[in-house]
């Protein structure tokens, strides 16, 4: 049975279907260049040396505030605004590429950044100001909490939806607006990262 | 979403068909246990301090991650098929994660007490966000 916006009823007959572009949930494609990723912050790691660990530093760090922001301040209420074909078609280019980007720029951020503290004691209680350090430690923590319970899942969950012959609307709708919302919440978290870390940049 | 698209079945959602346990809630607030641990033991480095807030929070942590295993195996009709499908390879990941978290700790000489309680902290983290990631997958499987 079709209702007045030509969308089928649970029981009814076969529709025809939507156009969604085929994908994959983990792009495979990208998994080489993931694994050359952590390779290269492995070895950056275990030679301790400033210039790389900085580097992955600042390029993870700078990749995750930019895509946080952007994701939660710009794309999400354009996503809210478009047709339901244009934002499955959008979540289907999009949602694959950050089920691999998150997570690695995550890791590199936090690792990266963890050993170039110890390296320059800038995570040891007596550096000058450790309580910006400490409070950086708590606003990771609370974005991690959030993308680990609630945005990675969801995530997930909207692409493997997505995937079924016939996708369930509210599902999706409810899984989009809980991945919008919490990564408008990162995103304001990703505001006191700013402010913390070029605390700690300008001394 | 406001109104479904062609060729897009209009059903009630999936998840509302079964009672579900609150896993998202606790799997977060076990999360935010852990990190407390885990910013707790960073925030006094290099200085010994008592590991007994460190391990409470981890203990606790680690009972929500029990409870929320328990209370999910008593749900009837659950999609543990897709559950296990998707945890399994999200474990994998998670466990690559940890292990490199656990690599920097290694790598900076971390021993001891603190270690071992990071180490454990480290196994929730791996074991917690997977079914978190499989449950929400579940929920809305078909069947479910």
């Amino acid at each position: 049975m079709t209702s007045p916006l030509g969308v089928l009823e649970a029981g009814g007959p076969p529709a025809a279907a939507l156009e969604r572009p085929d994908f994959q949930i983990v792009p495979r494609a990208g998994l080489p260049m993931v694994a050359l990723v952590m390779a290269l912050l492995i070895t950056a790691i275990a030679v301790n040396k400033l210039w790389p660990l900085e580097f992955f530093h600042v390029v993870g760090g700078a990749a995750w505030t930019v895509i946080d922001l952007f994701l939660g301040f710009i794309l999400g209420p354009i996503i809210g605004r478009m047709s339901i074909p244009a934002r499955i078609e959008f979540t289907t280019r999009l949602m694959p590429k950050m089920v691999l980007l998150m997570p690695t720029v995550v890791t590199v951020t936090l690792a990266a950044g963890w050993q170039l503290g110890t390296h320059l004691g800038t995570v040891q209680s007596s550096y000058a100001l450790h309580g910006w350090v400490v409070a950086s430690f708590i606003v990771v923590g609370v974005m991690a909490v959030v993308a680990l319970g609630l945005l990675e899942p969801a995530n997930i969950a909207v692409l493997v939806e997505l995937k079924k012959p016939r996708p369930n609307p509210a599902v999706i709708e409810r899984l989009m607006k809980r991945f919008i919302y919490a990564a408008g919440v990162t995103g304001l978290m990703q505001v006191a990262t700013l402010v913390i870390m070029t605390k700690l940049a300008s001394g | 979403m406001s109104e479904p698209a062609p060729g897009i079945v209009a059903e009630r959602d999936p998840a509302d068909a079964v009672s579900l346990p609150p896993v998202t809630q606790v799997g977060m607030a076990s999360l935010a246990l852990i990190v407390a641990a885990g910013i707790y033991l960073s925030a006094h480095l290099p200085k010994h301090v008592p590991l007994t807030p460190a391990v409470v929070l981890l203990a606790a942590s680690a009972l929500l991650l029990a409870g929320n295993l328990a209370a999910l195996a008593r749900v009837t009709g659950f999609a543990w098929q897709r559950f296990l499908q998707v945890a399994r390879w999200a474990l994998l990941a998670y466990a690559f994660i940890a292990g490199m978290i656990e690599y920097v700790f290694l790598r900076n000489h971390t021993s001891g007490g603190p270690l071992v309680v990071l180490t454990l902290a480290l196994v929730v983290f791996a074991v917690h966000v997977p079914v978190l990631i499989g449950f929400t997958v579940a929920r809305y499987a078909d069947g479910s």
